[in-house]
């Protein structure tokens, strides 16, 4: 039982800190999202440089996987500054899928242009209709000839704009929820027949919906067994959600530090809000949640890539459903305590509180994973 | 950073699982699973029991007989207890008194208590609260007065728990009146069985007799059981309360009452099926499981920290407040899985061995009662909302 860091990854999380609080402030936030692409290129070379787009790259390619604590700073880092650039979706899921899937030669191709923020690939895997099930794929992938064809819709699949590749889940055979079946391929976004529709999403990050109408793959453009990819992916989203419960930690810190503050500061009365008690139980009962969430994402970042998936995802599904429930109530809390000015876009609170509320809704929300947690109960009991 | 348990830590796991699995008798043992009346015999053999293996202090250090175990393995002791179905060690003197002989007492009072809370000789009660000073405790007014080598103490202490098996309470006393109210008490201990001194029991909503008025008129105490100084008894206070809080998360107890709520619910049915396969009941029991599963690392964050900084930090609050609303919840689903068989209440049932027609599943019958003896948890200890207060101001610096 070790909650302490090597003074390495204490020094990367000072780092990483340190590298935000001069180049990613509100202000220069806010001209990131304002921007034409929505992110920015110059901080995702300075993330390269930091060596953080290797986080997740295998260690015989130059990178830091596992990094599962490493990961876990930086993401909680990335939470409190509302960093906005593609990382969970290319750093994360992206070399996830790759390592878990890529042939040598896919990897060699693809680890050191990701770990240097050259190319950018980002998973393309849900449906509409298929709401958080995983095994929910409807797009087909047919074989033509030596290549593959395919046809289908993504919904809502985070930082395509930004991805120079997508990761293309399609179904090869089985029925529509069959977990068998699914292949992963890649596609290049400037594919002929892939098009998207780019929209910005209620957190200031940028998703599109992508059609894929014929898409004509060559061979390689498989990645991993054909039908097989079910279980990466399954793997790289119990990562993913782990990253994202870290960020929310950040983010769930830094709207409660600023709720702290504006409370102190603004006075009715006769005295600072800070010093009612009907406020003071409110950030007590915030705090309480603040300090479970980061527990929760404490071991859901060391059990994401334990080698058994029901450790890993009973963890990753009890942190969800931890972090997602404190997003919504500290998100809520800290604007209503904010007043008016919690209502309005110039404070940080709002943009926090949007995050939080993203996150709540992004890779199952809370319901989702209170529900496969629930499941999993009767299975280690008797029940007849 | 690492969640997991060293293999010195595992060993000692199994060396107080073996231990258990060899010492626990099984009556009592099944008293404790099955939620039923521990009596006072059971406890004090339990702590005997304990002392004679060299374990009956497993939060003291080596040089007043403890075990001097570390944080971890006081909670992994703690676990494996709760899980076994042991008997809760009496707190009193463990955990309260005892470490604030350690700290203020003087060497003869050291000497002359601290064995006795050991091998279970002596039962200790607390004599904090008074009928006008509850969350506000620095309002008490028990009075002592100096005369010549003796105090004379007068007042009335009450929610005083377990106080009819007491030997010894441990109060909390004015010795000045005239300054201000934190600055005048004394920290006294008093023998229950000294002239003047009258218990009357406090009958709770379960019908149980689990706390009780104490009454003391023209109480003589010896000045020598005065602990530390005088007017500094706020201080040994504050630092007992401390010491209280860290163990009331209750992670082991709280886990052994998830497996019994897991139990009853797979075996009462809903629409014909089992009811911890309703998806609306599954829903409520695996939100207490999460609760838990994130108390059990905040617990430890807490436990790592204190062992750094070597006292309980205003995070005992924390757990305080979270380990009492889970304990709360869990008594509650218990209740609600057996439905319409949560109404028979018989005292009498939840005696071992009873003989009486039951009233549906055996085990639902002491749910109800449980279930209101637990509204406590939240009250007492600083009341939750007390602890609010603490952290929003040792904490948040509001």
């Amino acid at each position: 039982m070790d909650f302490s860091l090597t003074a390495e990854q204490q020094l990367l999380s000072d780092t990483v800190q340190r590298f935000l609080s001069q180049h990613y402030a509100f202000e220069a936030r806010r001209r990131i999202v304002r921007s034409p692409e929505g992110w920015s290129r110059e901080i995702w070379g300075q993330l390269a440089e930091m060596g953080l787009l290797g986080l997740q790259i295998p260690e015989a390619h130059g990178g830091m996987a596992p990094a599962a604590v490493e990961t876990l700073l930086t993401m909680t880092a990335f939470g409190r500054s509302l960093v906005v650039e593609p990382f969970l979706s290319s750093a994360i899921l992206g070399t996830a899928l790759l390592a878990g899937l890529g042939s040598p030669a896919q990897q060699e191709e693809l680890f050191p242009a990701m770990a240097a923020g050259e190319r950018i690939a980002v998973p393309a895997h849900g449906e509409e209709g298929a709401r958080y099930d995983l095994e929910r794929v409807e797009t087909r992938a047919a074989r033509r000839g030596e290549g593959w064809v395919l046809e289908g819709r993504k919904a809502v699949v985070p930082h395509a704009p930004a991805a120079d590749l997508l990761l293309v889940s399609a179904r090869t055979s089985g029925a529509a929820d069959d977990a068998a079946g699914i292949s992963l391929f890649l596609v290049p976004r400037g594919a002929p027949g892939v098009s998207l529709a780019a929209y910005p999403t209620l957190d200031g990050q940028r998703a599109a919906d992508v059609a894929l109408r014929g898409v004509a793959l060559p061979s390689d453009a498989l990645l991993g067994p054909e039908g097989g990819a079910h279980g990466a992916l399954s793997a790289a989203w119990d990562l993913g959600v782990a990253a994202l419960c870290a960020e929310a930690t950040g983010a769930l810190q830094a709207i409660l530090d600023a709720t702290i503050d504006y409370t102190q500061t603004r006075k009715q009365f006769g005295q600072p809000l800070a010093k009612f008690q009907v406020l003071q139980h409110r950030m007590a009962d915030m705090l309480v949640h603040v300090e479970q969430a980061r527990s929760m994402s404490t071991l859901a970042a060391m059990r994401a890539a334990d080698p058994d998936p029901a450790v890993r995802r009973r963890a990753v599904s009890a942190a969800k459903v931890t972090v997602g429930q404190a997003c919504r109530f500290v998100g809520q809390q800290a604007v209503q305590l904010h007043g008016g000015m919690g209502v309005t876009d110039e404070l940080p609170v709002s943009h926090l509180f949007k995050r939080l509320a993203a996150i709540e809704l992004s890779m199952g929300d809370t319901e989702h994973h209170l529900e496969l947690f629930a499941r999993s109960l009767s299975q280690g009991t008797d029940a007849a | 950073m690492d969640l997991g348990f060293t293999p010195a830590e595992q060993a000692f796991r199994d060396e107080v699982r073996a231990f258990l699995g060899e010492s626990l008798p099984a009556d009592v043992r099944s008293k404790v699973l099955d939620g039923l009346h521990v009596s006072p015999e059971d406890t004090t053999l339990w702590q005997k029991t304990l002392h004679r293996h060299g374990w009956g202090g497993p939060n003291w250090p080596r040089e007043f007989g403890g075990t001097g175990w570390d944080p971890v393995r006081q909670y992994i002791f703690e676990e494996e207890c709760a899980a076994a179905g042991a008997p809760r060690l009496l707190p009193f003197g463990l955990k309260m008194v005892g470490p604030v002989i350690m700290r203020f007492g003087n060497a003869a009072q050291q000497q002359r208590f601290l064995p006795r809370i050991l091998s279970g000789e002596d039962w200790w009660c607390q004599g904090y609260s008074e009928p006008g000073s509850g969350s506000d405790l620095a309002s008490l007014k028990t009075r002592a007065e100096r005369r010549g080598d003796r105090y004379r103490v007068n007042g009335q202490k009450t929610w005083i728990t377990l106080a009819q098996h007491a030997d010894w309470i441990f109060c909390l006393v004015r010795t000045d009146p005239g300054t201000k109210p934190q600055a005048g008490i004394s920290f006294l201990l008093v023998d229950m069985h000294a002239p003047g001194v009258t218990v009357r029991p406090i009958i709770m909503l379960d019908e149980g007799h689990e706390v009780n008025e104490v009454w003391f008129e023209d109480v003589e105490v010896p000045a020598e059981n005065l602990v530390g100084e005088e007017n500094k008894g706020w201080t040994y206070a504050k630092f007992l309360l401390g010491h209280e809080r860290t163990n009331i998360a209750g992670v082991g107890a709280s886990k052994r009452e998830l497996t019994r709520l897991k139990r009853i619910a797979a075996r009462e049915r809903k629409h014909g099926r089992p009811l911890l396969q309703d998806p609306a009941f599954a829903a409520r029991v695996a939100q207490v499981e999460i609760d838990l599963m994130a108390l059990e690392i905040t617990n430890l964050r807490v436990l790592a920290a204190e062992a750094e900084r070597r006292a309980p930090g205003p995070e005992a609050s924390l757990l305080k407040v979270k380990g009492t609303e889970i304990q709360q919840a869990l008594s509650e689903l218990m209740m609600q899985a057996v439905g319409p068989y949560a109404l028979p209440f018989r005292r009498e049932a939840l005696e071992a061995g009873f003989r009486g027609d039951a009233v549906g599943p055996g085990y639902a019958a002491p749910l109800a009662a449980t279930y209101c003896n637990m509204r406590k948890a939240s009250i007492y200890g600083g009341s939750n909302e007390i602890q609010k207060n603490i952290m929003s101001q040792m904490i948040l610096g509001l």
